[in-house]
């Protein structure tokens, strides 16, 4: 065995260890801002793992956008709206927490089965190193592009509904109806979401 | 690793070759190699922040008219030596109601991408920690994992003004990522490769007129107002607006753990001045190439003699740029006022962000219209 290899050996075995741990952590712990926190380290550590398939491109990329957007903006919201809140007690919690992990254990047990029964094709391709940022742009310029630009479109909707939403508040009143509308973010049955900008 | 045919001086070639004379395995011989430009650039990157702590005790005193340190060795170059002990043997305080491992994490987790983004500075043609071939890509991304130290610390010291001042840093290096990534794109297109060695071999072409601030005077523009927002530099350092938040995120913090924050924003003022002279600046390039003054002077540029000359020209060149950039920075934050929030974020999404759209676009009917210019 090689230096290398066994540096990879090693490499897996901490990655796997703090993607499983840290999962479970993000899943079992009551503190939802450890929560969060633990998921940018599973997060970091997927991206480690994309490292030892030589895929860097797509590690320096799940970096970028889970660990330093998705995550960040988890962390945001969890952090704006930090109000400690007694939770009224659920009846029966000790039931529905077993039979949830009934749930999950099953399908824990479907899909080892799955990955054991499966005839996966080793090794499988080489991979392209270096040569992956070409590729991938290849790939979503071409046999891709619909989803892509599929996907550019849902950003954009989102983006406006955002801003939407978000701009409420500045309104004085209902453009059709002519009510004074309601300073809160309340969301409203009645009140239309395109308003006349200009102020009445 | 990108093999690299082109002539410089190749230490790890070198190194691992007078090793496995000495009868190592090639495997060995490379495990030894590994740690030596590891710990170099490290060192490199803390004496760096030493300099930068007397550049800008020095600087600042001068803007003030004042002297500034003086008696801790020659003209006080000893004085942020000083400066780091006192830090070192000050009391680590962790506030009772704090949340202890959050604490201790958060500013570990502010330096340690910074100091990972150090992987793909080169200094020359081979040396560099290791030519990664998505380079700037990746200080890109690893610059997006500090954020989350900086919530972590703001949220852990329970403290209001330090969870506002995290989420205003966070806020701020994400506002500025954008345009940030967009203006590096703008270059990437140019040189057709994300590796910081392609980049730079670029603009080597004609000296100083083929370096990218003459095809980019926008993009570095943009590029240098969103390195010093990411820094949190003046007049971006709303983070630790001390009228307003006492010092952000830092609040709590002393001893060691405050001079990690210290250290993290003194390193990455240093990285991302050497990654404009990388980018903008030639990087290691003298403004007359090396290669015609060699012929010039009738000297064979493959030459040991006439290597080992034109690498240590490059590592100067290299340090000379980011120094004067740094010089900049530091001028800058003692003679302009600070922003207010409001004024940085509009900066940055409604100013920054569509001039650097605009900037790539221009790049790319440019680079369609003169290819020999532009990057074919």
């Amino acid at each position: 065995m090689t230096i290398a290899s066994t540096a990879q050996l090693i490499c897996f075995a901490a990655l796997s260890a703090t993607l499983v741990l840290g999962a479970l952590g993000v899943v079992l712990l009551p503190n939802i801002v450890y929560s969060a926190f633990l998921l940018g380290g599973v997060f970091l550590s997927v991206a480690g793992l994309y490292l030892l398939l030589n895929a860097s491109f797509v590690a320096a990329a799940q970096v970028l956008v889970y660990v330093g957007a998705v995550n960040v903006l988890i962390l945001f919201a969890i952090m704006l709206v930090n109000k400690k809140e007694t939770l009224a007690v659920i009846p029966g919690l000790p039931l529905r927490r077993l039979l949830s992990g009934a749930v999950c254990g099953g399908l824990f047990v479907l899909l080892i089965r799955v990955a054991f029964t499966t005839a996966w094709p080793l090794p499988g391709p080489l991979p392209v190193g270096e040569e992956a940022t070409i590729r991938i742009g290849e790939h979503l310029f071409s046999d891709y592009l619909l989803p892509f630009e599929l996907a550019s479109v849902l950003l954009l909707m989102s983006m406006i509904g955002a801003i939407v939403l978000a701009r409420r508040d500045v309104l004085s009143s209902d453009v059709i109806t002519g009510e004074s509308v309601d300073q809160g973010l309340i969301e409203k049955s009645r009140s239309p979401l395109l308003l006349d900008k200009a102020p009445r | 690793m990108v093999t690299n045919t082109a002539p410089g001086l190749d230490l790890e070639a070198s190194f691992e070759q007078a090793l496995q004379g000495l009868g190592l395995s090639p495997g060995a011989a490379h495990l030894l190699w590994l740690p030596l430009p590891m710990v170099l650039v490290l060192v490199a990157a803390v004496v760096g922040v030493l300099v930068n702590v007397w550049l800008e005790r020095k600087i600042s005193a001068a803007v003030q008219q004042r002297i500034g340190p003086e008696y801790a060795g020659a003209l006080g170059v000893l004085q942020p030596i000083a400066d780091g002990m006192k830090l070192v043997f000050k009391e680590d305080i962790i506030p009772a109601r704090a949340d202890g491992l959050l604490f201790t994490l958060g500013p570990v987790l502010v330096l340690i991408p910074v100091i990972l983004s150090w992987l793909v500075v080169p200094f020359g043609q081979h040396l560099l920690i290791s030519n990664v071939g998505i380079g700037i890509f990746l200080w890109i991304s690893l610059s997006s994992i500090q954020p989350i130290g900086l919530l972590m610390s703001g949220y852990a010291s329970n403290n209001k003004y330090s969870l506002l001042g995290g989420l205003r840093a966070a806020a701020q290096s994400i506002s500025y990522e954008i345009p940030l990534a967009l203006a590096v794109l703008a270059v990437v297109m140019m040189s057709n490769s994300l590796s910081t060695v392609d980049i730079v071999d670029q603009q080597t072409g004609a000296g100083i007129l083929s370096w990218n601030i003459w095809r980019q005077p926008v993009g570095f523009v943009i590029f240098w107002i969103c390195a010093l927002a990411e820094c949190e530099r003046l007049p971006f350092d709303l983070p630790e607006a001390e009228e307003e938040l006492v010092a952000g995120y830092q609040t709590e913090y002393s001893g060691m753990k405050f001079a990690l924050f210290y250290l993290g924003s003194y390193i990455n003022l240093v990285l991302s001045a050497l990654l404009v002279s990388v980018l903008y600046l030639g990087g290691w390039g003298f403004p007359i190439p090396v290669e015609w003054l060699a012929g010039w002077l009738g000297q064979p540029i493959d030459a040991p003699l006439v290597q080992l000359i034109t690498g240590s020209v490059g590592i100067v060149m290299t340090v000379l740029k980011a120094y004067l950039l740094v010089f900049l920075a530091i001028l800058l934050r003692w003679t302009t006022p600070r922003v207010r929030i409001d004024q940085l974020l509009d900066l940055g999404w409604k100013f920054l962000l569509p001039i650097a759209l605009v900037n790539l676009l221009i790049t790319a009917a440019l680079k369609l219209a003169f290819p020999v210019a532009f990057g074919g």
